[in-house]
């Protein structure tokens, strides 16, 4: 076992206990938010705890990814390649999750799985763009270009995001704003108490070594894909 | 700013690779000023992108690569002045009549009285005459040798011939050797890629061969029997792929 | 980039270059306007468009159009130059890739502005509006033109390289777009509704914030997405 497959098994662990005890302050220890009156509101509201951090680890994610693009620009290593790819597979697991737990939130708060509102839309579209990065990825054959290529897309899809941000922010919303400036007109809106905060943000920190955890493991077996394919090649042009 | 008058193309330890596959291995060659030189290679020997690396086109991922003295990692844009090239390709707009094609590349090169310079390019490749008609209405050997007009519009003492005979039948292949026995003759400085072993031998003050991204092996013709020189060929061709 | 005169001399060669090509077939932009037309009409279909409904659909119908049409455009800009290896002979030209980005992307600029030129019009008569309204609409459209082409002849560079080529190109650069969309969609909405600028202003700040940055970004990485 080398020092670096011990690194992951350590994150995993970690990841895992955190998420244990995470489970158990959100169901366990949580208090209900004040302003909401029913028992499904108030159960339902605990999604949160899951959705908000996984859009967070989503966005991480893609901000690796942009800042691998930048580097592999700069110094052509193969290392960033490889971080990138593998940072935008799990950013796309994690904003597939905020999109799962969002929509199962709005159905028991808004009666509905999906609406047409922007944030939701630029979510998703957020989440082609990165599947379009994959496909872009997958119609190149050669494969320094791929990773030039990919390192472009990502930068420019990662920037594109805060001005997608402002148009959401400016067109009418029904997604409550909790984090920031925290307006109760939207519907479903909640006040956040002290514990409550505490829980989310430690929330947001076991979603953080999750991602680390996971790209670790998918950096290793990235790793090993390109050493079989260069093996594989060595064997063929020998 | 021109360098060494000696050796025009300079290449020294270049390796390529794409992602994990190295195409060229350490390249080692120097093409000297006013001098033929053709490369003959397999298919896949790394000709076209050692072609690409001198005219710019690829960065190397490692090594030298010294062009009419300069270095190609600082004075890409000084050493694409200095050379012309004819790929298999035309490089050349479907679209566009021959003149308007080289205007428009005449134009990219600041060439000065661009139009004088456009009839006479035109009249030694026996152009002049059809010099309105659309590039897509030529034969693939008429476009051809407005390929070969292209790459001289500029004058450049350097001229990268990369299979330059590519889908050309025999008249128009003959046409071209004419063209390039002329080019020859003017005391430019020739690299040519051909897989064609006869075509190599025929043109050419010196032979090199290319094989599993390397130069394999090298010889001035004079030194060299057809005979003999097709053997070493096999022979290394065989041994590297 | 030393001279600016010289530089510009050869972007604006390949503006030339690109607009006399076109003018002998005439293939692109015909294509691209009848395309911009149909789009129009299915939506009539699609959406029942009437008298009371129209100002609200109309601003969307329009960029729906000139997106689809812009595209069409974007994905042959740079297949015509893979397809006989000029992109090639382009790159072999003592000039900054900036200055093939340039021109290149001026011209599908000024493709996408006379199929606007042309169309504008038509949807003016169609949607009943008034034409005072002109001026200003063009002005919008100019600047969501320059915010399409400007990442869209970036990726219509990358994608001739790929195998699934123009197919690729909406999939990139659709959702890259999106706030060229919605800003522009909703000026058009209020240059139609008569509101005035301040309410707008945000939207109009988004548009020209998004073409300068996409417009940089692009000149800066199109050395990239040339290298062989």
């Amino acid at each position: 076992m080398s020092q670096s497959d011990r690194w992951t098994g350590v994150l995993l662990a970690v990841s895992g206990l955190l998420m244990m005890v995470a489970i158990v302050l959100v169901f366990g220890v949580s208090p209900d938010p004040v302003n909401l009156q029913t028992p499904v509101e108030r159960f339902s509201q605990r999604i949160f705890y899951f959705h908000v951090p996984a859009w967070w680890a989503g966005f991480l994610a893609f901000l690796v990814a942009a800042g691998a693009g930048v580097l592999y620009l700069i110094n052509g290593h193969e290392r960033w390649d490889v971080i990138g790819l593998s940072s935008v597979e799990i950013g796309i697991t994690f904003t597939t999750m905020g999109l799962i737990t969002g929509s199962i939130w709005a159905k028991s708060t808004w009666n509905t799985w999906w609406t047409w509102d922007p944030r939701l839309t630029t979510a998703a579209i957020g989440w082609l763009m990165y599947v379009g990065y994959l496909m872009l990825r997958g119609a190149i054959d050669n494969p320094e270009r791929r990773a030039r290529f990919a390192a472009v897309f990502a930068l420019i899809a990662f920037l594109s995001v805060p001005l997608n941000f402002m148009a959401i922010r400016w067109w009418r919303t029904i997604h409550p704003v909790v984090i920031g400036s925290g307006s109760a007109d939207a519907q479903g809106g909640f006040a956040l108490g002290p514990t409550i905060r505490m829980i989310f943000f430690f929330c947001l920190f076991t979603f953080t070594v999750l991602y680390f955890a996971l790209m670790s493991l998918r950096l290793r077996t990235e790793w090993l894909a390109r050493r079989v394919e260069h093996l594989k090649q060595q064997l063929i042009f020998r | 700013m021109v360098g060494s008058a000696l050796n025009q193309i300079e290449i020294r330890r270049l390796v390529k690779a794409f992602g994990n596959r190295a195409v060229l291995k350490g390249v080692d060659l120097t093409v000297a000023e006013g001098e033929f030189l053709t490369l003959v290679g397999p298919n896949g020997a790394g000709k076209t992108t050692l072609m690409n690396v001198i005219s710019t086109l690829t960065k190397p991922t490692g090594g030298l690569v010294r062009v009419a003295g300069y270095d190609l990692a600082d004075g890409a844009v000084a050493v694409r002045r200095q050379i012309g090239l004819v790929s298999h390709k035309t490089l050349l707009y479907d679209d566009l009549s021959a003149e308007q094609n080289l205007r428009f590349y005449a134009r990219m090169y600041d060439v000065p009285n661009v139009e004088a310079r456009i009839e006479t390019v035109l009249r030694r490749v026996g152009l002049w005459g059809r010099q309105r008609d659309p590039v897509r209405t030529y034969s693939r050997g008429m476009q051809q040798r407005l390929a070969i007009a292209r790459a001289m519009l500029h004058d450049p003492p350097i001229l990268l011939l990369d299979e330059p005979d590519t889908g050309l039948d025999q008249h128009a292949a003959a046409m071209l050797t004419d063209l390039l026995h002329e080019v020859g003759a003017t005391r430019r400085t020739v690299l040519m890629t051909t897989h064609n072993l006869d075509r190599g031998l025929e043109l050419g003050d010196r032979v090199a061969i290319l094989a599993g991204g390397r130069i394999a092996y090298q010889a001035a013709k004079s030194e060299l029997d057809a005979e003999q020189f097709r053997e070493v060929y096999y022979q290394y061709v065989k041994q590297r792929v | 980039m030393p001279l600016i005169m010289p530089y510009l001399r050869k972007v604006f060669a390949i503006v030339a270059k690109d607009v006399v090509a076109e003018l002998r077939t005439r293939e692109m932009l015909s294509s691209m306007f009848v395309f911009s037309l149909l789009v129009i009409l299915i939506f009539n279909f699609a959406f029942d468009l009437r008298a009371e409904n129209q100002k609200t659909l109309a601003p969307g119908v329009l960029w729906v159009a000139i997106a689809f049409a812009g595209m069409l455009g974007l994905s042959r800009s740079f297949i015509m130059e893979k397809d006989r290896g000029s992109i090639e002979g382009l790159l072999l030209t003592p000039v900054d890739r900036s200055a093939i980005y340039l021109g290149k992307m001026l011209g599908n600029v000024l493709f996408i502005s006379v199929v606007e030129i042309v169309i504008l019009p038509i949807f003016v008569v169609l949607f009943n509006l008034s034409a005072r309204d002109l001026p200003l609409l063009v002005g919008v459209m100019i600047l969501g033109t320059i915010g399409f082409a400007g990442v869209g002849t970036l990726f219509s560079a990358m994608v001739i390289h790929t195998r699934a080529r123009e197919v690729l190109l909406p999939i990139l650069l659709f959702p890259v777009v999106i706030p060229v969309m919605l800003s522009a969609v909703k000026l058009t909405a209020a240059i139609l509704d008569r509101l005035p600028f301040a309410d707008v202003q945000n939207w109009f700040s988004l548009l020209v914030a998004f073409d300068a940055i996409f417009m940089a970004l692009s000149f800066i990485l199109f050395d990239y997405v040339m290298e062989e």
